[in-house]
């Protein structure tokens, strides 16, 4: 499999700046043709996607179970102030819920999954690339594009919705716990406050978005890690920009998701 | 069995190959001496579709594997074997799944067979021990040996090795190029042996030729290019620089 070759330019000005950059995204354009052109076709290596899906996602779970409390726990400390100015605690529940579940939790998750999965997919990848590893998988008759990429691809999309929807659990009941320092508030008012308050168009979106994101988390990562030159810095240059390019590209990525949302279905903005 | 036909490849202004043509024959064991970066591992990568050629054929059984269709060239490639130069065994598996691994990805052999060819190939190559270890426990002569026994659990027709002893002892080496000998005797494989060590070429050699600047300025047995009255090949094999 012959993908073509990116060349860097090093110590770079600010021009070769702008051709890396180029260069960069040309890269990450082929890549993700390539995924399609693959992604559909046998053999679907189901096995090596459950394996990527539990190692990408369950040692992932301890690290956005503590951000999603803090979370939630910290946005109730802060909306409670404010609530209170205007008389309006009672929409604490529901405050702390639609921030969670619309923005926060998916883009926060993504984020810290960018951090822990990216970084980790870049340097595997880029580890194998300069160890010749990818090459010896291609000469025993094995696609390597298929067997690295598209089963870790698969596996950040499919997981990381499960993974926020678990983080927008733990987000609530962090809230509530902060809720609790303030006033007595009973757990039963609480939930259904939040239901009271969350309609089906909230909760779509919100997770709809982070098959985007997984899927960006994954295909950058190994892009990175793919195409990666130059040894040991080789390798460590694929984890750092594997974590800065997902990261960035979910931010704007969702910024877009978000104007094109509130355009097709205005109620929701 | 292989030939090799006016075959170039340049990296930007870098001409790393330069018409090279050459021949190997059924069972034969060729050796491609050359200075570093003279193009030695890039033949190899050529030859097994790694790299594209700007220029030549590379004809195998009377095909050019530069014609083939992608299926064409996995299955080409699942009678080769190639040990790269660092063994490039898969570090996330084991010894055992990493011999594993052609034999379950190319071929329907039962889980029985398989587990009896991966005792058997490392007997070969004297780590049956290792079978269940990960390869950063291994030393690096180890893992050459593990490299090896991966690549030739196929039985492969034709076996590629580049450098096979860099980096290694010289007892170890030499136990690593005897290895290779006993097992092209055994299989009966076709080997290309791309190395800078003329102890290991002196065990192994049928034949050998010398690449410089990307062009092959010697062909022959290992003793012609030893004695050869060549500017180049005298300071390649003396223990002396000599001035050109």
């Amino acid at each position: 499999m012959h993908l073509p070759q990116i060349k860097y330019i090093k110590n770079p000005t600010t021009s070769d700046k702008l051709y890396n950059f180029f260069a960069n995204i040309s890269g990450l354009t082929i890549f993700n043709i390539e995924f399609f052109k693959q992604a559909f076709l046998p053999p679907y290596e189901i096995s090596q996607i459950k394996k990527h899906m539990i190692e990408l996602g369950v040692k992932t779970f301890p690290i956005v179970s503590i951000m999603g409390f803090i979370l939630g726990f910290v946005l109730s400390l802060q909306s409670y102030p404010v609530l209170e100015r205007f008389g309006a605690t009672d929409f604490l529940p529901s405050t702390v819920a639609l921030s969670v579940i619309r923005e926060l939790g998916p883009v926060l998750t993504a984020i810290i999954f960018a951090g822990r999965v990216s970084s980790g997919i870049g340097a595997e990848l880029s580890s194998m690339r300069v160890t010749e590893q990818i090459d010896a998988m291609e000469v025993s008759a094995v696609n390597p594009f298929k067997y690295l990429v598209v089963t870790r691809v698969y596996a950040t999309t499919m997981i990381l919705p499960i993974l926020t929807i678990y983080v927008i659990f733990i987000a609530l009941a962090g809230g509530f716990i902060a809720v609790i320092l303030y006033e007595s508030m009973s757990l039963i008012y609480f939930k259904n406050a939040i239901i009271a308050s969350i309609t089906f168009g909230d909760f779509v979106p919100g997770i709809a978005k982070t098959f985007l994101f997984g899927y960006i988390v994954g295909i950058v990562g190994s892009f990175k890690g793919f195409v990666a030159d130059g040894g040991t810095e080789g390798v460590g240059r694929a984890s750092t920009t594997a974590v800065v390019m997902s990261s960035l590209l979910i931010l704007i990525s969702d910024m877009v998701l978000v104007k094109i949302t509130v355009w097709l279905w205005p109620s929701l903005g | 069995m292989i030939e090799i036909q006016n075959l170039s490849k340049s990296f930007g202004d870098l001409h790393v190959l330069d018409n090279v043509s050459f021949d190997v024959n059924v069972g034969e064991n060729l050796i491609v001496f050359g200075k570093s970066g003279t193009g030695k591992s890039v033949l190899l990568k050529c030859i097994v579709g790694l790299l594209k050629p700007d220029k030549g054929n590379i004809i195998v059984n009377g095909k050019n594997i530069l014609s083939f269709s992608t299926k064409q060239l996995n299955d080409f490639r699942k009678n080769l074997g190639f040990l790269f130069q660092g063994a490039a065994l898969y570090d996330s598996m084991s010894v055992r799944e990493n011999l594993e691994f052609p034999l379950k990805r190319n071929f329907n052999f039962s889980q029985e067979e398989i587990d009896q060819k991966v005792i058997n190939t490392l007997s070969l190559v004297g780590l049956e021990e290792a079978v269940d270890k990960m390869p950063s426990e291994l030393s690096g002569g180890m893992k050459k040996r593990i490299g090896l026994a991966r690549s030739i659990i196929t039985e492969p027709a034709l076996m590629l090795y580049d450098e096979p002893t860099t980096g290694l002892d010289p007892i170890t080496a030499k136990e690593i190029s005897v290895l290779i000998l006993n097992l092209q005797k055994k299989l009966k494989m076709t080997s290309i042996v791309v190395t800078h060590d003329l102890l290991c070429a002196e065990i192994i050699a049928d034949r050998a030729i010398m690449l410089n600047e990307g062009k092959i300025v010697f062909e022959g047995t290992i003793d012609e290019m030893t004695n050869s009255q060549d500017k180049f090949l005298k300071n390649f094999f003396s223990h002396e620089i000599i001035n050109e």
